[in-house]
């Protein structure tokens, strides 16, 4: 027994181990969406202009779907006017950007698009089933789903001009 | 006439069930154990079940809407982990990596168990052969012999 005594310590090693792998880890990494790569959820809902928007008859082209709040403060309120300047940008070069509007009031969100301008559809998703179904966290979330219908890129929190424009030239450049 | 009536009241009876039989009775108690297996997004360290959260509010909602579409407890939580990952799940999956998290426990205890099994028994033969190989003063026999020599003598 006593011969084998210097084999104690060693029992630290698996949880050294295990520490070492916790203060490697990233702690505030996004965990990883299973919807990469899957065929987006599809969603018919009413927009606030009036006219119903689906996934479905967008087909064919680039789509980023924006999840956005009018409470959500500061970060909808940053990424805002990259969304409307995409909008116009892109508009024309076959990507459709909408926004959905989550757990939020009817006046709010309309004065919240008021205030930027948003001339892309924009609807509310009453009940939150749209959000569940892009395993939506918070706002705001941005999904780029490519033209077969696939969701290729999420991001969370408030989107840069540059990584939002990134994103749209990757899967613009790919072969419809 | 009385058939007409007869039939009406088979209407009247069936526009009052017929709802009620549509909307299946969802057991309140199901949506809950869904829930309470399910990390509430926007929270830390409750269950859906227990979040007062809009959101919260919103997943029960989503439950009990596919229970009652006919859904079982196991395809809703499935919905919701295709969305959000084993994150959404309080508890970790009893398979891949994560069953380590369920075993080792149990292996370490059993390890243990074993290893304080095999020190007990090896001290208690420790002791045992300490206690037979060493009767203390070993008096051998010329000795004994005066030693009772001289007791029977009544001293020198």
């Amino acid at each position: 027994m006593s011969r084998l005594r210097w084999l104690i310590p060693l029992a630290v090693l698996p949880v050294l181990g295990l520490l070492a792998y916790g203060f490697w880890t990233d702690p505030k990494g996004e965990v990883k969406s299973p919807l990469i790569g899957r065929p987006a959820a599809p969603f018919t809902l009413p927009t606030f202009a009036g006219t119903p928007v689906a996934l479905e008859g967008l087909r064919g082209r680039v789509v980023v779907v924006n999840f956005w709040a009018s409470w959500c403060v500061p970060a909808c309120y940053e990424e805002a006017p990259v969304l409307q300047q995409a909008w116009r940008d892109y508009e024309k070069r076959g990507v459709t950007l909408v926004g959905i509007n989550v757990q939020d009031k009817d006046e709010a969100a309309r004065q919240f698009m008021e205030q930027f301008g948003f001339t892309f559809p924009n609807a509310m998703d009453v009940g939150g089933k749209v959000a569940v179904d892009y395993g939506v966290y918070g706002v705001p979330e941005t999904f780029f789903i490519d033209r077969k219908g696939r969701i290729r890129e999420r991001k969370v929190g408030a989107i840069t001009d540059e990584v939002f424009r990134g994103h749209l030239e990757r899967l613009l450049a790919e072969p419809a | 006439m009385r058939r007409a009536a007869a039939s009406l009241a088979l209407v009247i009876v069936l526009g009052v069930l017929g709802p009620g039989l549509a909307a299946a009775p969802v057991d309140e108690q199901t949506v809950h154990a869904i829930a309470a297996n399910l990390r509430c997004v926007v929270c830390q360290s409750l269950s859906v079940a227990d979040s007062p959260s809009e959101t919260a509010r919103q997943m029960r909602d989503i439950i009990r809407e596919r229970l009652a579409a006919g859904e079982t407890p196991e395809q809703v939580t499935a919905y919701f982990v295709a969305r959000y990952g084993d994150w959404i799940l309080l508890a970790p999956p009893r398979r891949g990596f994560t069953l380590l998290v369920w075993v080792v426990p149990f292996v370490g205890l059993a390890l243990g168990l074993v290893l304080v099994a095999v020190a007990v028994r090896r001290w208690s033969r420790v002791a045992a052969g300490r206690a037979a190989a060493a009767p203390p003063s070993e008096v051998d026999a010329a000795t004994r012999e005066r030693i009772r020599r001289e007791m029977a003598e009544g001293g020198p």
